[in-house]
This record gives structure tokens, sequence and C-alpha cells, in this order.
């Protein structure tokens, strides 16, 4: 079994997993305190308000408790983490403008082929800063906003702080207050009313540097009547000290609008993943927040909606894959706040080498919304006897004129299944993968066909050197 | 004559320790089509599962050798990739794997074995849509999820259609008539007739008659209780269409089912 482990750590180590020698314009002092978080805000140039705000989060981060439920982040020493290395003075427009180094490791992950072929625009981020970002033109001349969360900040002042921090305060749990304590990087995007971006837009998030921290921060608008399908992708290098990701991403759709949130997560096995998503669906708008989870030592993720006006409606989609030495804790949160709001959730969640994937969940109805729909499906397909699969689904619904279902499936890979397959030709590995395909199809089928065919790569990876 | 492409050798096969062949041998050429008939639970099904390599099928004694090479150690996969089929009784459902995709990872399996690259897509579909023209199966059924939701007579096709696709050497076809209506019959019996060569060997697994009609064998073998009790030509099919399995039995057999 260890031996079979390290196939998959090693291919993950060539593929993903490599580490370009340091070369940041500027890396802090290890550890988390008022100077350090002054310091960042300096670097940055930031307004006042915000380094204020960056105070008072740390505050709140340092007086509350580390959580006690989902996953074990007891062994994560906040004082042995970098929170900002600084990769290079500028964003880059053109990737010739981004160093060699940096540049090399996008193309290694195919960030600049994508761009050429199916997307509007894209921002790689680099341990603490956005390196790169660019936004096709006509776009632009829309009046669409795709800058990194500093720009944001820097450019479109006003905007930017009418809506950050509106949806997560940083009182909201432990790790938002961190994130927005240290926050770097990130993303921040407006639609204009009416306007459809057709074509995905991405942001890739890249750490490099041993012992650090990610702590970007996402903000997207989208103004009434608008369509934005937002895409973020995720790798880290394989070190033998743990990582930490923390971000915190807010997401405002206005009436008639439609945002899509898809992310394929694929961090190497050291990283703690903590992140706070949460979506603001007004009247008749669309949030749709699409959550591939791979790799990670542990991730904690529950993207949210909160449904503010009638006819606002809330899909999610999560995979979770959880191997040895992983927990995948996952699910989604649909808060009901306003009559004829729907939401559905579809969760499938695998574990296999004992590893421990679940779905935790959260459907809320306040009282007086009525005539409203929820539906959760959580399947979970476990591939060995090691492995584990929870499911926690709550539930608070505080108003009769309701439909709410809940439906839970638990199944290991049948030997019937395996001998068919096998009997055709297929190695027991490629076997279970195909099996594994077929449990999350539904959801992969949701993906751009791109994204489709690197989610079925990650899930065939994750499985190789899985059986004998 | 040649030597005989599936050779098994005094097979015993038991289920959870239960003896079910008590020692069988069969020996198949290419270009035969050997019926095997006999009662229900007589072991005509735990024959083909353990030729393909079920692992709940032990081999407790006896040899299975495919064009000369001893299969009895290898994984099912090893043995469809050296050119064994088995159309299974009751073929089992992939959910969200679609039959295209299953069709392409398994020729490409194979083909990798033989030291061929992946086949070009168009190449591919091409080749699956004319199979299942021969079939008459809809374009659309390519996108179906393998086995499930299918009919009766879909999984019976879906079967013989992965066989078109895969061209072994030797195909165990386990009652692969069973649950066809009569129309479904001929378009299933004329996809195998279309295979059947001198570069195929059939053990076409039945209860009726009816099949052999349509595709009709060089030999018929009675399976009784775990191990073959006469081999003949076609007209042992009509005899025992016509006696039944009774007069088959062995006496003492009968006398103690008496
Ligand atoms: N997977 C299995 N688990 C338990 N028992 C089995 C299994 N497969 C076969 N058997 C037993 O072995 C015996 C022979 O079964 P088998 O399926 O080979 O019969 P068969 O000749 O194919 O019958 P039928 O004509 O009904 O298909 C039966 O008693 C059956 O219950
Ligand atoms: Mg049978």
């Amino acid at each position: 079994m260890a031996e079979a482990v390290d196939i998959s750590r090693e291919t993950y180590t060539e593929k993903y997993g490599f580490h370009d020698t340091e070369q940041h314009v500027f890396k802090i002092r290890k550890g988390l305190d008022h100077s350090i978080v002054d310091e960042i805000s300096r670097m940055k140039g930031e307004p006042e308000w915000m380094r204020d705000t960056r105070h008072k989060a740390l505050d709140i981060f340092l007086a509350k408790p580390m959580p006690t439920w989902g996953g074990d982040v007891g062994a994560i020493n906040f004082q042995d983490i970098y929170y900002y290395v600084k990769p290079t003075d500028e964003e880059a427009k053109t990737w010739e403008d981004v160093p060699a180094d940096m540049k090399r490791t996008f193309d290694r992950l195919g960030i600049p082929e994508a761009e050429q072929k199916f997307l509007s625009g894209v921002g790689a981020q680099y341990d603490s800063e956005v390196v790169y970002h660019k936004i096709k033109e006509d776009l632009e001349k829309k009046g669409v906003l795709f800058l990194s969360a500093d720009h944001g900040l820097k450019e479109h002042e006003h905007l930017f702080k009418e809506y950050f921090g509106k949806l997560i305060p940083s009182a909201d749990n432990k790790f938002a207050a961190l994130n927005t304590a240290v926050w770097s990087g990130g993303s921040f995007i407006y639609v204009p009313k009416g306007v459809k971006v057709d074509v995905p837009l991405q942001a890739y998030f890249r750490i490099n540097t041993k012992d650090m921290g990610q702590f970007e921060r996402t903000l997207i608008i989208v103004d009434e009547g608008a369509y934005v399908h937002y895409v973020e992708g995720c790798t880290a290098p394989t070190y033998s000290s743990d990582s930490l990701h923390s971000a915190v991403v807010e997401i405002y759709v206005k009436e008639g609008g439609r945002c899509r949130y898809t992310t394929i997560q694929n961090w190497s096995n050291n990283v703690y993943n903590l992140v706070t998503k949460r979506a603001a669906a007004y009247k008749n708008a669309t949030m749709e927040w699409v959550d591939g989870n791979l790799g990670s030592k542990l991730t904690m993720k529950y993207p949210s909606v909160y449904l503010m006006e009638e006819g606002a409606k809330a899909e999610v989609l999560s995979i979770a894959f959880a191997g040895k030495g992983q927990h995948l804790d996952a699910g989604a949160k649909a808060v009901h706040l306003a009559p004829n709001t729907t939401s559905s959730v579809v969760s499938k969640s695998i574990s296999q080498h004992g590893g421990r994937a679940g779905y935790r969940g959260l459907i809320k109805v306040a009282k007086g919304a009525v005539g409203c729909k929820s539906t959760v499906r959580c399947d979970a397909l476990i591939l060995d006897e090691e492995s584990r699969s929870d499911t926690y689904p709550y539930m608070e619904i505080e108003e009769d004129d309701v439909s709410v279902g809940h439906e839970a499936t638990v199944s290991k890979i049948g030997e019937e299944q395996l001998f068919y397959l096998m009997s055709r030709g297929l190695s027991e590995p490629e076997a279970s993968a195909m099996i594994v395909s077929g449990f999350i199809e539904p959801i992969v089928k949701e993906l751009p066909m791109e994204y489709a065919v690197e989610m079925n790569r990650l899930i065939q990876l994750q499985m190789e050197g899985s059986v004998g | 004559m040649s030597q005989p492409d599936l050779i098994v050798k005094d097979l015993q096969v038991s289920v959870d320790g239960k003896p079910i062949l008590k020692g069988l041998s069969l020996e198949v050429r290419k270009g035969e089509v050997h019926a095997i008939m006999g009662p229900n639970g007589s072991g005509k099904s735990t024959l083909a599962n353990a030729l393909m390599g079920h692992p709940k099928y032990t081999v407790d004694s006896g040899q299975m050798l495919l064009a000369g090479e001893d299969i009895g150690e290898l994984e099912a996969d090893e043995r469809s990739r050296k050119g064994l089929f088995l159309a299974f009784q009751y073929p089992t459902a992939i959910p969200g794997v679609s039959v295209a995709n299953f069709l392409r990872t398994s020729l490409n399996a194979r083909r990798k074995e033989q030291g061929e690259g992946p086949i070009p897509v168009k190449e591919f579909r091409t080749l699956m849509r004319s199979h299942m023209a021969t079939l008459k199966m809809d374009d659309s059924f390519a996108g179906r999820y393998l086995n499930e939701g299918f009919s009766g007579g879909e999984k019976k096709r879906a079967e013989i259609l992965q066989m078109s696709v895969l061209k072994p050497q030797i195909a165990v076809l386990d009652e692969t008539d069973s649950g066809l209506d009569i129309d479904a019959l001929r378009v299933v019996s004329d996809g195998v007739n279309a295979l059947r060569g001198p570069d195929l060997g059939i053990v076409l697994i039945t209860h009726y008659q009816r099949l052999l009609n349509y595709i009709k064998p060089d030999f018929v073998h009675v399976l009784v209780a775990g191990r073959l009790v006469r081999s003949g030509g076609p007209e042992l099919a009509l005899e025992l269409e016509e006696k039944g399995y009774d007069w088959l039995i062995e006496p003492e057999a009968a006398n103690t089912q008496a």
C-alpha cells in the first residue's frame, strides 16, 4: 500500500509538486503579529481603512478559539508560517514580462495555452501576489472589470469598499478573520448590467515557497441581468512541512444575474485548505458553485448561498476525493431568506487508502420564506475498507410551506463492476478509475469540455498506483 | 489438425467452497461453434466465469489453456487482452460511463497490449457506428450509460457490440438469447454470424434450440451437475428439445433425485 501511494505522490510531484528556486523580491519574517500586518499593509500602500480593518481582524483571529468540528486543525503552527512573499515588483500584462522561472511554472501548468484557447481573461497568482493579469479587450470595452484584488482596491476603491467584508465579516470565523488580516492577491470582478461574459475568466493560484500561507481575497459583483463564469485552479509543491491556504470569496449576484464559480482544486497533500466562500443572490438571480476538491491535507470548505430575494436560485455541485492521509470536509450551505427561492445540492465524495471525505451541509429556511424548494443529494463512494465517508446534513426549517428533500447513498465499488470492466481488458486501477469517473459524471458533465477532461485526468492521477 | 485454441482440461471449480464443476473438459478451435446446453444450476455460467477469471470462482484443479498458454493464474483483464471474451448472462451497469467511452477505453487497452497506439477518435466512431448499424442500434445508444436502464434486449445487443469491437479469439456467449424477442434474436444472431469465421471460436451457452437455428453449432455438449455428460452434433440439440435432460442424467444421480 505505502508503495502504491508513493507512485501517485511521485506523479503529483512531477506534474504539479515541483518548485522553483525562491526568487521573490520580498519575504516577510515568519510569524504573525500586528507588526507583520502593518508591514504587509505598508508594502501595499493601502488606504488607512484597510489597514484598520486588517488590525481589527487580527484581534478577532487571536481571540477566537480554533474550531473543534470539521477537521483537525490543531497541528497548524501559526508562528511557523510566512504570511507574505512578494514574487515580483509589478503585475505583468504580457507573459514575456513574467520572470522566466514563474513563466515556466505556469507553462507547465498549461495556463498561457488555456488562455489562448478558451478563456476571456486570466489572473496568475504566485505565492502572495498576482504576477500576471489580463482580460480580453472587448470585455474591457464593455466595462467588465477583472483585476487582481489589490488592483481592484487601488483603482476602484469606492466599489471595493462598498462590498468588501460585507458578506463575510472578519468575525464570521477564525479563518475569515485570518484572511482579512493578511489577505493578498485574489480577484476582483465587476460585470456591468446586462453584460454576459460567455467565455470563462480564470484565476490560477500557485504556492511556491516552503512554509508559506496564501491568503487571496476574491470579490465578484455581477450586476443586474449579467453573467459570468469564473474558474479557479490551484496547485502547490509537495513539501515535507505544511502550507496553509485560507481564502475568502464574496460574491454578489444582482437581480436576474447569474454567476457560476468553478473550482478545480489540486493541492499537494501538505496543504491545509480552509476557505470561506459565500454568495448573495438577489431577485431571480442564480448562483452556482461547482466545487472540485482534490488534494490537500485537510480541506474545510462549504460554499454557501444566501437567497436574499424572491425567486433566487442556488445550485451547488461538489466533488471531494480523499486519499491517504487526507481529510476532505466539503459541503454546501443554502440560506433561504425570501419566499419562492430554490436550492439544489449534489455532492459526490470518494475516499480511498484510508482517506476521509465527507459532506457537511446546512439548509436553512427562515420564517416567512414560504414556497421554498430545496433538494440535497449526497453520494459517497468508498474504495476500500480503510477509508471513510461522513455525511452531516443539517436542516433548520422555520417555515411550514416549503419542500425540502434529502437523499444520501453510500456505496463501495462492487466486485461485479470491477470484474465486468476487467473482463474487457481494463486493469484493476483503470477499472476503478472508470467507475469513479462515472460516479462523478453528473457533475463533470456540467464543466466546460476542457475542464471536464482536466477533472477526469486528475481523478486518473489520484487513482494511479491505487491498486497493486 | 492444429492445436485447439481453447483447452479446458478436467476443470474443477467451486464457489464459496461448494464444488460446482466436477471435472469438465472441452476443446475449441477457431472457426468452430460449440453449444453448451444444460439445466438451470448445472454450472454453465460457472464455466463462463471461471474461464474469464472471476475472483469468486475458485479453480480447484484442472487447466485452462488459451492458444497454448495456461491462463489459470491470469487476471481477467489479462485474459481479455489475450483474446478471450465473455458476453455476460447478466451484464452489470456502470453508471456515468457511456457506452462509447467504455468501448474506446477497452479497445485501446487491447491495442496497447498489441503495441499499437490509441485508435483515432474519428476512426473509432466509424468503427463503432458500423457495428451498431449491424446490430440495428440507434446512434444515441453510444451516449447512454453502460447497461444502466437497458432493457434485457439492449443489454444483450450491447454485449455483442463489445464483442464486435474487441474482436476476440474465443468468445463465450452466456445465454445471449435470453430476454430477446424474435426480431432481436435474429438481429443479435446476425451480429454473431457476421463475426463468425476462421479467426473466432465460439462457446454458445443456451437453453433453447431456437438460437441454434440462427447460429448453427458444429458441436453440442450437455452439461449436467458440473459434468459434460454427452457431446454430439447439432442433432443432439434437437433431441434435447424433444426429450429434455432427464434421459441423460446418470442413473445413480437420477435415482437419488427420485
Ligand atoms: N456467484 C455465485 N455465488 C454463489 N453461488 C453461485 C454463484 N455462481 C454460481 N453459484 C451456484 O453454482 C451453481 C451453478 O450455477 P450457474 O450459474 O453456473 O448455473 P447455470 O448452469 O448457468 O444456470 P442457469 O441456466 O440458471 O443460468 C448454482 O447452484 C448456483 O447457485
Ligand atoms: Mg447461467
